[in-house]
């Protein structure tokens, strides 16, 4: 399975006068995780519906499978349904318009669950969990469906630092497994270093800069994405491995 | 560790499902007594051994000349009235609850939507123009089902769907829809069709008859039982259009689904029995009180709620004083003080959220 399985080419989106996304190109395979970084309302969570098609595309096209593996920043799901009961809607497009979740389902949406982590809270109310156990739900929601897609919007932005460092673990591992293509949206670039092999880069003056993780994590390409003097820094993780880590060199002696 | 957390959640889901079943069998022992009661009271008492014999010896001869009074009252009387009062009570519930799961609010129900007064001005207009029987269901059907696409096409801006917008619209075409009906109640003949008119609008099975029974059924079961076959896309249904859609469901032509499987239920039900507010809205949030938010448990929990509470209503309705009560009278002097309480509950939740 190779070939491009989800992107955008030469997408245009406007919101009346204001051009958001300005022929924006890039593609996702099978087996590699793409990180789209950019200051907030620039327009990844526009890129990310444009791409899953719930966003009207004023110029280009766009490519995803019929199902995707979307998680989204949160759920508005305002009924006090048990987390099991979110996870096996994934199962939805398997099922036809009047049929109901059967053992197999459910059986899949529990091994999804235990994939993420969150089988511990399997029979919990949906609404009554923090919000890292909301998006380890909706994420084993998204592997239920079985899709090779799997999109992710803003996945670490209400997270502290401990549920950060258990989703991105998490993304790694399925980066590891390879086979399935992932897109995810962030405002900290070490979560690209972390678990992406590409990055989409959406610079505030409207271009986008798309490329290897490598070659986008540069103080130089950071900079004009942040507009803030940006460092590259190597340290020890606690297994011994090197690791690069991007760091702001925000104004002031005593400032980051 | 893994396995003692495994064993609370398997503990915890088998409490769980016996107190779902036990929910479920006080509803059902509910319903068969007040369908019992139902049969039995009345200006014309039948003791309930007499009830349940009669009853028997309608269901297996059927053909069976009927010459004594308790007979004829309990089986060409009462009992299309009770049948016909539970299927009606029971469709609106479920119009209710899948109409709330899929507007994502928990404050809509066929009423505030418009389609109701929709309906009843179909079968005034009908009711002037002298058209009875099934013309007058056609009719009534497609009145409803305009007002919803009304409501459907105003509340619809830039290709969403506000919930708020939504109430409103509904409230605009229920308005409009009232103006037109008291129009035609003005211009009606005071002899004839006028009192016909008023009495129908203010709802009541009063009139049922096992003909009337029969023309309401086909669609009143058919909608519910599809709509509840329906239960599992309506948890999907009631996310969000983003998370809806990326788990496969073509959310646009789902709801209209929807909103036509309501529209032929309410419109059955408004052709026989007039306009019966507030049942789709009390019954499903006391539905949700008993056995949760899940659908697959909601919607059949809110079928047989709303037939018990129907038939309750009904028989208070005629048996509360000498002559009867319109049934969409008690039903707002029961329903508008729980929607209030309703109301101001909802609000607190979200605000304390």
């Amino acid at each position: 399975m190779t070939g491009a399985m989800v992107g955008l080419t030469q997408a245009s989106v406007r919101f009346g006068a204001r051009t958001v996304i300005d022929r924006l190109s890039f593609t996702v395979p099978v087996g590699r995780s793409l990180a789209i970084l950019g200051p907030n309302g620039r327009g990844k969570t526009t890129a990310l519906r444009a791409m899953l098609g719930f966003q009207r595309l004023d110029a280009g096209s766009r490519t995803a499978p019929a199902i995707v593996g979307y998680v989204p920043q949160s759920s508005a799901s305002n009924q006090r349904l048990k987390a099991i009961d979110i996870a096996v809607m994934g199962r939805a497009a398997h099922l036809g318009l009047f049929r109901q979740p059967g053992e197999q389902d459910f059986a899949v949406a529990r091994s999804a669950l235990d994939r993420t982590g969150a089988a511990r809270f399997a029979d919990e109310p949906f609404d009554r969990l923090s919000g890292g156990e909301r998006q380890l739900v909706l994420l084993a929601r998204a592997l239920a469906t079985g899709s090779p897609v799997l999109v992710l919007d803003e996945p670490g932005a209400a997270l502290d630092l401990h549920n950060q460092q258990r989703l991105l673990v998490l993304l790694e591992s399925l980066r590891q497994e390879r086979h399935k293509a992932i897109v995810f949206t962030t405002h900290d670039p070490n979560h690209a270093l972390a678990a992406a092999d590409d990055a989409l880069l959406m610079l505030p003056d409207g271009s986008a800069l798309f490329g290897s993780v490598e070659e986008m994590m540069t103080p130089a390409h950071l900079e004009r994405l942040y507009g803030v003097p940006m460092r590259l820094v190597d340290l020890h993780g606690p297994s011994g491995v090197r690791h690069k880590a991007v760091l702001p060199a925000f104004a002031g002696a005593r400032a980051a | 560790m893994s396995s003692v957390s495994e064993g609370l959640a398997v503990s915890r889901r088998s409490r769980e499902w016996t107190r779902t079943t036990l929910v479920f069998a006080a509803l059902l022992a509910l319903f068969f007594v007040s369908l019992l009661v139902s049969i039995c009271a009345g200006r014309f008492g039948v003791p309930v051994g007499r009830a349940l014999a009669l009853v028997w010896q309608g269901a297996t001869d059927p053909s069976r000349p009927l010459t004594a009074m308790d007979e004829r009252i309990v089986l060409l009387v009462r009992a299309p009235r009770v049948l016909l009062a539970a299927m009606a009570g029971a469709g609106l519930a479920v119009c209710g609850a899948a109409l709330q799961g899929v507007f994502r609010n928990p404050l809509v129900s066929p009423d505030i939507l418009g389609i109701s007064q929709g309906a009843a001005f179909g079968g005034a207009l009908a009711i002037m123009l002298g058209i009875w029987g099934l013309p007058l269901i056609a009719m009534v059907f497609l009145t409803g089902m305009a007002a919803l696409v009304a409501v459907g096409f105003l509340a619809r801006v830039d290709g969403r769907t506000e919930t708020v917008t939504v109430i409103l619209s509904g409230l605009v075409v229920s308005s409009m829809f009232a103006a037109v009906v008291s129009l035609l109640q003005f211009v009606a003949d005071p002899e004839s069709s006028l009192p016909a008119i008023v009495y129908w609008l203010m709802g009541s099975f009063a009139s049922a008859t096992w003909e009337r029974t029969l023309i309401a059924a086909p669609g009143l079961l058919i909608g519910a039982a599809l709509l509840w076959s329906l239960r599992f896309r309506l948890n999907i249904l009631s996310l969000e259009e983003a998370e809806a859609k990326s788990l496969g469901a073509k959310t646009e032509r789902e709801r209209w689904l929807v909103f036509g499987l309501v529209a032929v239920i309410v419109g059955s039900q408004v052709a026989v029995s007039g306009i019966v507010g507030w049942i789709g809205i009390v019954i499903p949030h006391a539905a949700r009180l008993l056995v949760g938010h899940d659908h697959r448990v909601m919607l059949p929990a809110s079928i047989v709620l709303g037939a018990t509470f129907t038939i309750i209503i009904d028989t208070l309705a005629r048996t509360a004083t000498a002559a009867e009560i319109p049934l969409g009278v008690i039903t707002a002097l029961v329903g508008a003080p729980i929607f209030a309480v309703l109301l101001r509950r909802h609000y607190r939740e979200r605000s304390s959220r």
